[in-house]
């Protein structure tokens, strides 16, 4: 099966994909690989704004009708915004899991752990 | 739905008794009940003859599942035939007729079925001390960490990290952090067994304990758990075992025996009561040496004047469960363990996993084997490659209905991609098996015959296919009567 996995974002071995956004704000979401495998999601745990977390961290869970899944940070850092839409529309996930459907925010403490991050190439591999 | 609720069958004045006209002076309720207890309007309740109300529920019940009717191979579940043997017990005026605050003296055969469940589940567990007041294996659980949490409290050890391993049940992470406890989840290795490397890794000075289901999840037994449980206990830490899958080892192997210090034991599973709607369940725990001062209150004694309750233990947890737990399920676990014997005990372990690997040799050229390791009473195949044909494992277990089973756990455990978890049981004959397996042989076969057939099932059922993502975001199960709604 062909997944959509762009170019210009990072990716995690729990199926997450990383967008640098500005500086060092990240943005967090699931992969279309992961939305595919879990089907309907149906909710999302996340935490508030302002939650500190270290990388490796499992900080909500993603709840689809057959399994729920944690969250992992991938990057050590602050939650800065959740993506509010998701509360009415998690269905978002599976419709845009790249666009509308991501999940945090993230201010990190060190881009270097971004870098170190799966390239679309490597993640292609990996699935 | 093909049958209406009873609350639609209802007919206004209809009922399904007769009183005798009272012979003695009527008297208001609220001259006998206070009256902020007494209701302000009616309950609202169905009015229906008995007759009307016997074809309803007994509708029902053909149109559900249950294991009186077929095969309920539902892994992990332990779905076994409850005998009807245990019924009939549990029955017994002598049971049914007595309440909770009698005297002692009253209940004496009651504190007896009681005392005889636990020491035959200290025999089965090689352990010392067993309460059976939880109310379910979840509860079990609880239980069983909060004794974990007393034994470091008591002992001054800081710990508050439980470690999990990734093929765990869901409950176990649920446990843990009800407790107060965080997690860390540990790595299965290529046998689909606990990783000791990063076991090792993880066990660190703060991690009180870990808890591990043996035969895991995928049916493997894991072999290095003596090893493990030495590890541990070097560092104080405590084992509990999950016993979840204890059908395996009856008569067997004894936990106790492997270094084990707290194990859940589901009679509802293991010991043949009821399960799954048709409960209440019970999940009694049972401790090594170290823990028994720990076990909640009251605990049954045997004394020179009979059997009595103790609730004088100061370093107890306390109770958790309203007086003693679901005696009524005591009552059929204790048939159930009588009649079978220390022998017929570890017959049933040998034929749950002798029908457990009869089972996997028939399927697995046809469904994907992910951790080709010896099984246990149950075993882990995968739909994958049905899946590549656009066949997903919901699929394949919805047309399993239409040959008349129930199906398999699905999309469990999480390390094994769609899975299917299946778990015959003992009670199963080798035709039933047989059957089964022809069936997810023909299913097989229409992934690439009619693999649009697979993708509409089931058609056989009361109900076709359930908006199942409608059903989990928008349920609605309060009725609405009739003449509310204008």
């Amino acid at each position: 099966m062909d997944y959509n996995i762009p170019d210009n974002l990072k990716y995690t071995r729990e199926h997450e994909w990383v967008a640098v956004l500005e500086d060092n704000i990240i943005s967090l979401g699931v992969t279309d690989y992961a939305q595919d495998q879990l089907e309907d999601i149906v909710y999302l745990d996340l935490p508030d704004a302002g939650l500190e977390i270290s990388a490796g961290d499992a900080f909500g869970s993603v709840e689809a009708v057959k399994a729920v899944e944690d969250i992992y940070t991938p990057v050590s850092g602050e939650i800065v915004e959740i993506n509010e839409a998701l509360e009415d529309k998690p269905e978002l996930c599976n419709q845009d899991p790249y666009g509308e459907g991501w999940l945090v925010k993230i201010k990190c403490s060190d881009m270097s752990e971004v870098d170190a991050l799966l390239s679309a190439g490597e993640y292609k591999e990996l699935i | 739905m093909p049958e209406p609720l009873v609350f639609d069958l209802s007919k206004k004045g209809r009922k399904g008794y007769t009183l005798n006209d009272l012979d003695v002076p009527e008297k208001n309720l609220d001259e006998l009940i206070p009256s902020e207890l007494l209701r302000s309007e009616p309950a609202r309740l169905p009015e229906i003859g008995e007759s009307e109300a016997m074809r309803h529920f007994v509708r029902l019940s053909n149109m559900n599942h249950h294991v009186d009717k077929s095969l309920y191979p539902l892994g992990s579940c332990t779905m076994k035939y409850n005998p009807k043997v245990n019924e009939n017990n549990a029955v017994l005026p002598g049971f049914t007729g007595v309440h909770p605050k009698q005297p002692e003296t009253s209940v004496q055969g009651c504190l007896e079925v009681v005392y005889k469940v636990e020491n035959i589940l200290k025999e089965v567990t090689g352990l010392k001390g067993v309460t059976s007041q939880p109310a379910a294996g979840s509860h079990g659980e609880f239980t069983g960490i909060m004794l974990m949490r007393k034994y470091h409290e008591v002992k001054g050890n800081e710990r508050n990290v439980i470690l999990i391993p990734d093929s765990a049940h869901g409950t176990n992470p649920s446990s843990v952090i009800i407790a107060g406890y965080s997690v860390k989840e540990v790595k299965s290795n290529e046998k689909g067994t606990i990783g000791l490397e990063d076991f090792r890794a993880k066990l660190t000075d703060d991690v009180a304990g870990i808890m591990i289901t043996n035969p895991n999840t995928l049916g493997i037994f894991e072999c290095d758990i003596a090893q493990i449980a030495d590890m541990l206990h070097e560092k104080d830490a405590l084992l509990y075992m999950d016993g979840a899958n204890l059908n395996a080892l009856l008569g067997i192997l004894k936990p106790g025996d492997l270094g084990v210090d707290i194990l859940h034991i589901n009679l509802h599973k293991t010991f043949s009561t009821p399960h799954g709607g048709g409960g209440p369940g019970s999940g009694p725990v049972a401790v090594s040496e170290k823990l028994v001062d720990f076990l909640p209150v009251p605990a049954v004694r045997k004394t020179d004047h009979g059997y009595n309750l103790e609730y004088d233990n100061p370093n107890s947890i306390g109770k958790i469960h309203g007086f003693y737990g679901n005696f009524g399920i005591l009552v059929r676990a204790l048939t159930y363990m009588e009649m079978l014997g220390k022998r017929g005990m570890r017959r049933v372990s040998e034929n749950a996993i002798l029908n457990a690997n009869y089972l996997l040799s028939l399927l697995k050229d046809y469904y994907k084997l992910e951790y080709d390791s010896p099984v246990m009473h149950e075993f882990v195949v995968s739909s994958q490659w049905q899946k590549e044909k656009g066949i997903r494992t919901l699929d394949i277990a919805k047309s399993l209905l239409d040959f008349g089973f129930h199906a398999p756990t699905t999309y469990f455990p999480l390390i094994v991609k769609e899975a299917l978890m299946i778990e015959p049981t003992e009670t199963e004959a080798k035709e039933v098996l047989d059957c089964f397996a022809e069936a997810m042989k023909e299913i097989n076969e229409y992934v690439d015959k009619n693999p649009e057939k697979l993708k509409h099932a089931p058609y056989n059922t009361p109900v076709r296919r359930l908006d199942e993502v409608k059903a989990t975001k928008e349920l609605n199960v309060k009725y609405k009567f009739p003449e509310d709604e204008e």
